[in-house]
């Protein structure tokens, strides 16, 4: 539908004072919103941090993928007895801090002498892909619910909010622990390690969309009043057009905040739900696990200190980032 | 070129009805309770009848919460009428549904009061001057985007700001890129809910001129809205004067401002501030006692009664029709003013 290039290109000919300034006009490109929220992000040193650690977790827990299989190096599961000292009953690593040297910078742990960095890098592509594809659930149910709410109002707003109103009164760890006790661990020809992080991704997606519905539902109800809307219904536009053209372009902002804000609940969800022994299963290595191993060995908290500081400095980089964003593309609420 | 400056002539052809509104209602239902049952309504607008000339413009003008802007939206039928009837070209579309409206929308269009809400923040001036042509499946000769080019140069905006987001614009230029936006269909009608009235004093004549000559271009038919009257003054060739969702008065525009003959009229226009000292002092200023009743309990009988200086007993019980007092000059009232000067001169 738009105009072939070759008009911009004749149009600059036809221009006297382009020409005269023999420079090729360049259309006038107008900078979105999205543009302007990102440099001002850019200039958010600490929401940038925030970003670098998030990245560089991504990275980690890519290569945590891959070096399970194609890289040779210290497998997170693998014991290391001849390292734990048998002699006076505690099974604690030999040597200071917990055991740590070159071959194993932050020490192993107590009983089976499983190498904890590797352990950490382990766990933090289950932490990720769980606390991301869960938030993605619970933005796409969210979305379409707080939107569909707002926009028709009515007994749909009603029913969907006491629907959220129920979702969020749910005892849901309760249900996730009896909901695992009852799974079997083979369900559609799956791994039974797959299968818990199916579930644990259904379970965390599915009952915290209300979050992000509500906040959706209340956007959409201030948005469905701005003219925009009555002009795009004065011109004939149907209610997808208005719904998806119109108002989820306004939505994104609010959407994307709240999502980066609920990856670190999520990643605390998680890590609670493994520490409480519904999560991942032993041995795969998880932050939340690892933790509840550690708690076994309270003489030795160091041994806490690891995991509980990777899920910490997950979910402060990501806090941090999602401050920064609703900074960036919303200055005025600040 | 030639016809269209001669169509452009000041002597503007007024022709036959474009618009026809015949004892238009709308009631806002007031629900309560668990069981939203409902327990009143905000009469906003209660049997309007008038009717809009093809080519001219019709201001309406009132306090807010007159319903004037109510009028607007139902004539656009972004809002659904309570009773009475609309004919677009003698077309019944009162309860025309979505899909058959949408045709009929290219032919009456509206101008928004707030330009930094009618424009959605995230679409690029192009694809907000666009929109008319995508959503109604025109096809254009050279393109959407010569076509939103055209536009913009219209209304005097730099057809390379094609781009650019509503943001990077003033109130005034936002105005104009919504001005382009309606004149995309080419419009018999345009309602204009308050077009000025958000702008600055010195970006309103621009806006207001604009209108004027975009009238004159494309045989324009415009639907005014507005509370500022000295906008009207300068911009109708009819006005009709609102009060509580009922017309009070209909005239063309130099008998309304020169021989007023509704009393609430009268009180409008001494409320008009006068830049000349000298005359300003030689007039009398009506001051209207009390507050504009609420429209979900309106008065009985006049529904200006409980302000009326001439209020009588008649006006509590018997409401006034709105009827030829000279013509083509209308009026509600049992006891109209300046009735009997109609033959004389204009009074000053």
């Amino acid at each position: 539908m738009t105009a072939p290039p070759e008009v911009t290109g004749s149009a600059a000919d036809a221009d006297p004072e382009a020409a005269l300034q023999g420079m090729p006009k360049k259309a006038i490109q107008g900078r979105s919103l999205g543009q302007i929220a990102w440099l001002r992000l850019k200039r958010d040193k600490v929401a940038m941090a925030g970003a670098v650690v998030i990245v560089l977790l991504v990275l980690v827990a890519i290569a945590a993928l891959l070096a399970d299989r194609v890289f040779d190096v210290v497998h997170p599961n693998e014991f290391h007895q001849d390292l734990i000292d048998t002699e006076n009953g505690t099974l604690a690593p030999k040597g200071a801090l917990g055991g740590m040297s070159g071959a194993h910078p932050l020490g192993i742990e107590p009983v089976n002498g499983r190498d904890i960095l590797a352990r950490i890098f382990a766990g933090s592509w289950i932490s990720l892909l769980i606390a991301s594809l869960a938030t993605l659930v619970s933005v796409a149910i969210g979305t379409t619910m707080g939107i569909i709410a707002g926009y028709f109002g009515g007994w749909v707003d009603t029913l969907i909010s006491r629907a959220m109103d129920v979702f969020l009164a749910f005892p849901l760890l309760v249900f996730a622990m009896a909901l695992v006790g009852v799974l079997p661990d083979n369900v559609f020809g799956l791994s039974p390690e797959m299968v818990r992080i199916g579930l644990l991704i259904f379970i965390i997606g599915f009952f915290n969309w209300p979050y992000i519905g509500r906040i959706v539902r209340g956007q959409t109800l201030s948005l469905r009043e701005r003219e925009f809307v009555d002009a795009a219904r004065s011109l004939g536009a149907r209610g997808p057009y208005i719904l998806f053209r119109e108002l989820l372009p306004n939505l994104f902002a609010p959407i994307l905040v709240y999502a980066t804000l609920l990856i670190p609940t999520n990643i605390l969800f998680e890590s609670a739900l493994s520490f409480l022994g519904v999560g991942i299963n032993a041995p795969t290595a998880t932050w939340g696990g690892m933790l509840s191993d550690a708690s076994r060995f309270y003489t030795m908290p160091h041994f806490m200190l690891w995991p509980g500081l990777a899920i910490f400095v997950t979910v402060l980089a990501f806090n941090l980032f999602g401050d920064g964003l609703r900074d960036a593309l919303d200055p005025r609420a600040r | 070129m030639s016809t269209k400056t001669e169509s452009a002539a000041a002597d503007r052809r007024v022709g036959d009805d474009l618009l026809v509104a015949t004892d238009l209602q709308k009631h806002f239902p007031i629900r309560r309770g668990l069981l939203q049952r409902q327990v009143g309504a905000v009469q906003a607008v209660d049997g309007l009848t008038f009717s809009v000339r093809r080519g001219e413009t019709l201001s309406l003008v009132g306090e807010s919460g007159c319903g004037k802007t109510t009028t607007g939206r139902l004539l656009t039928r972004l809002i659904e009428p309570t009773g009475g009837k609309i004919t677009l070209d003698g077309r019944d579309i009162t309860h025309l549904s979505m899909g058959s409206m949408r045709p009929l929308r290219r032919d009456i269009q509206m101008i928004f009061q707030d330009p930094y809400s009618s424009l959605n923040p995230r679409h690029t001036v192009g694809t907000i001057v666009g929109a008319p042509f995508r959503l109604q499946n025109v096809k254009t000769e050279h393109g959407v985007k010569r076509a939103v080019q055209d536009l913009l140069e219209l209304v005097g905006l730099n057809p390379e700001h094609y781009n650019r987001y509503p943001h990077e614009f003033s109130g005034g230029q936002r105005q104009r890129i919504g001005i382009a936006r309606t004149l995309a269909l080419r419009p018999k009608l345009i309602v204009a809910d308050e077009p000025v009235s958000a702008l600055d004093v010195s970006i309103q004549a621009q806006v207001v001129n604009l209108l004027e000559d975009l009238q004159n271009e494309f045989d324009l038919t415009y639907v005014m809205i507005a509370h500022d009257l000295s906008v009207v003054r300068h911009v109708s060739d009819r006005v009709a004067v609102m009060y509580l969702g009922k017309i009070m008065e209909v005239a063309d525009r130099t008998a309304l401002y020169e021989r007023p003959m509704h009393p609430y009229t009268v009180a409008l226009l001494s409320a008009v501030p006068i830049p000349d000292t000298a005359r300003r002092e030689n007039r009398e200023r009506i001051r209207l006692q009390g507050d504009v009743p609420s429209p979900i309990n309106p008065p009985s009988g006049c529904r200006f009664h409980t302000r009326c200086w001439k209020a009588q007993e008649v006006c509590k019980t018997k409401e006034p029709l709105l009827v030829d007092l000279a013509p083509g000059h209308q009026a509600a009232c049992h006891f109209p003013e300046n009735k009997d000067k109609v033959t004389t001169s204009p009074v000053g």
